[in-house]
């Protein structure tokens, strides 16, 4: 069972994605890559960080980045383990989640705020990841 | 964790206008259009205004479903004049007008497409902002959604912000008195709508709950009153006021769902009054969500007298309710009633889906539609053919 944060956690997470026919039907017009940043707290020792490239339903390139640093991407969403946890589990709703505070998102907010559907894919499908937690 | 955001006064009843007496500043501009100036309802205003002293402007170029560019025109002029007070005088667009150009105003850093929840906007450094409707039904004066449409795009832009929520909001029933029979339809049918979708959509809660359930409660029993009677049942025109804030209170503070979105759509792409492109959708969408909401529906239906039955009997009994309300209030059952030819209807068909499906209440309706279910529905509400899948 992957470990989430890890390689084999976002790399079985892009797999999942381009297997949803919802996700794919969700986002079938998105354009836009992301860093999907991690910060330490609840145990987590360092900062992780994810780089998912989305494109037209598809999930064409997801990895784990040394630093935010090494790649510039069209939106940063961002929180703190715990919440990435509840996130994943499905408890905390991922637009909810940002009306909250409890993730940051950096982009264009009206684009993010055109496909919540896709957002709200985008998480059912991370939850349904068979994840280990540290 | 969530929220409950509201004016921090809600001036209500009869000679709820001279609250305005009491205000202290410099300047106040005014947003607001050319038939309410016409109507004598900006004078009644400006009466009261007069006794604070205050320099008073007035922009009434306000169109309804305003455009961008009427935002930036009004905020340029506003800026120029360096109002204290701005004061959204209307229907829902100039109460969304005077809330966009509020933000212009204080922020000239910032584009309309900036006012997102996650956007900080530190307002209230230059100017407050007072809301006065005069219909009964957006909800816009406490709400913390602002609708302008993009021209260009064809799309109204949903943009929001708990910062543009007024600080005040004045319900005198004085200002809706002679609203017209097919105007006091409509928008308390927009207002049914909204405390329907807040009771019932994932995002519901406690608060909107509450609101929601006396919101529907007023409407069931004032609306056919309001229309038939006018300005000779004051007290049915006071309460559809009351209603209509409370309704918006109530989706302002969990959300509205997919008759919104649909109804978003159709309005846009259609050129029809937002009330009536929204109200149309109700009952389709209604039966749609049976299979998830039926025993939320059935709370609504006790809460007007429906109480025998099963969850899904008293719901249908509900739709039923309505479809009879909105029969008696002479609003369109169906989109076929509203005279668009049905070509035209299914060439626009991919557009109404693609729109209805960027809204937020998509994902937050009781039951979330494929882009298959909004096609079905948006024909059965098209045909006039209660859902059955």
């Amino acid at each position: 069972m992957p470990k989430f944060p890890s390689e084999e956690w976002v790399k079985e997470f892009c797999k999942l994605l381009n297997e949803n026919k919802e996700y794919e039907e969700a986002t079938k017009n998105w354009e836009g890559d992301f860093l999907f940043i991690v910060t330490p707290d609840e145990g987590l020792d360092k900062e992780y960080v994810f780089y998912v490239d989305l494109w037209h339903g598809k999930c064409r390139e997801a990895r784990m980045l040394k630093s935010r640093e090494e790649k510039k991407t069209e939106f940063i969403y961002e929180g703190p383990y715990s919440n990435w946890k509840k996130l994943i589990k499905g408890e905390i709703d991922p637009i909810k989640g940002l009306l909250t505070r409890k993730f940051k998102l950096k982009g264009s907010m009206m684009k993010v705020m055109r496909a919540t559907k896709a957002a709200k894919e985008l998480v059912a499908t991370a939850s349904k990841v068979p994840t280990e937690f540290i | 964790m969530w929220f409950f955001t509201s004016p921090r006064t809600i001036v209500f009843g009869e000679g709820a206008l001279e609250y305005l007496k009491e205000l202290e500043g410099k300047k106040v501009f005014i947003v607001t259009d050319k038939n309410l100036r016409k109507l004598g309802i900006v004078d009644k205003v400006v009466e009261q205004l007069k006794e604070t002293g205050m320099e008073i402007r007035i922009f009434d170029e306000v169109e309804p479903e305003p455009s961008k560019q009427t935002i930036e025109r009004g905020a340029k002029i506003l800026s120029e004049f360096g109002a204290d007070w701005i004061i959204g005088l209307g229907g829902g667009s100039c109460m969304d007008a005077a809330k966009a150009m509020w933000v212009l105003y204080e922020r000239p850093d910032l584009t309309i497409e900036d006012i997102t929840p996650f956007e900080k906007l530190n307002l209230r450094k230059k100017a407050r902002l007072i809301n006065i409707p005069t219909t009964s039904g957006t909800g816009a004066d406490v709400t913390w959604a602002v609708v302008i449409t993009d021209t260009e795009r064809k799309v109204k832009l949903e943009l929001a912000s708990k910062e543009v929520v007024a600080d005040i909001s004045i319900l005198d029933p004085a200002l809706v008195l002679d609203l017209p029979p097919r105007l006091t339809a409509d928008t308390g049918m927009d207002a049914l709508v909204h405390a329907i979708e807040a009771y019932t959509v994932q995002w519901k809660n406690d608060f909107s709950d509450a609101l929601a359930l006396r919101a529907v409660q007023l409407i069931f029993k004032y609306l056919p009153r309001a229309f038939k009677n006018g300005r000779n049942d004051p007290e049915a025109r006071e309460k559809m006021h009351n209603a209509a804030t409370m309704s918006g209170l109530a989706f302002s503070n969990s959300q509205i769902g997919i008759v919104h979105a649909m109804g978003h759509s159709l309005g846009a792409v259609f050129k029809i009054p937002h009330g009536r492109s929204v109200a149309v959708f109700l009952p389709y969408v209604m039966e749609y969500n049976l299979s998830e909401a039926a025993s939320l529906y059935a709370e609504i239906a006790e809460a007007i007298g429906i109480t025998d039955g099963s969850d899904e009997e008293e719901a249908r009994k509900l739709i039923e309710a309505i479809r009879n309300l909105m029969k008696e209030i002479e609003e369109p059952l169906s989109i076929k009633e509203m005279d668009i030819p049905r070509e035209e209807f299914e060439a626009k068909l991919d557009e109404l889906i693609e729109k209805a499906n960027e809204s937020t209440g998509t994902i937050v309706n009781p039951r979330v539609p494929t882009e298959e279910d909004y096609r079905k529905l948006f024909l059965y509400a098209y045909e006039g053919k209660s859902v059955d899948f």
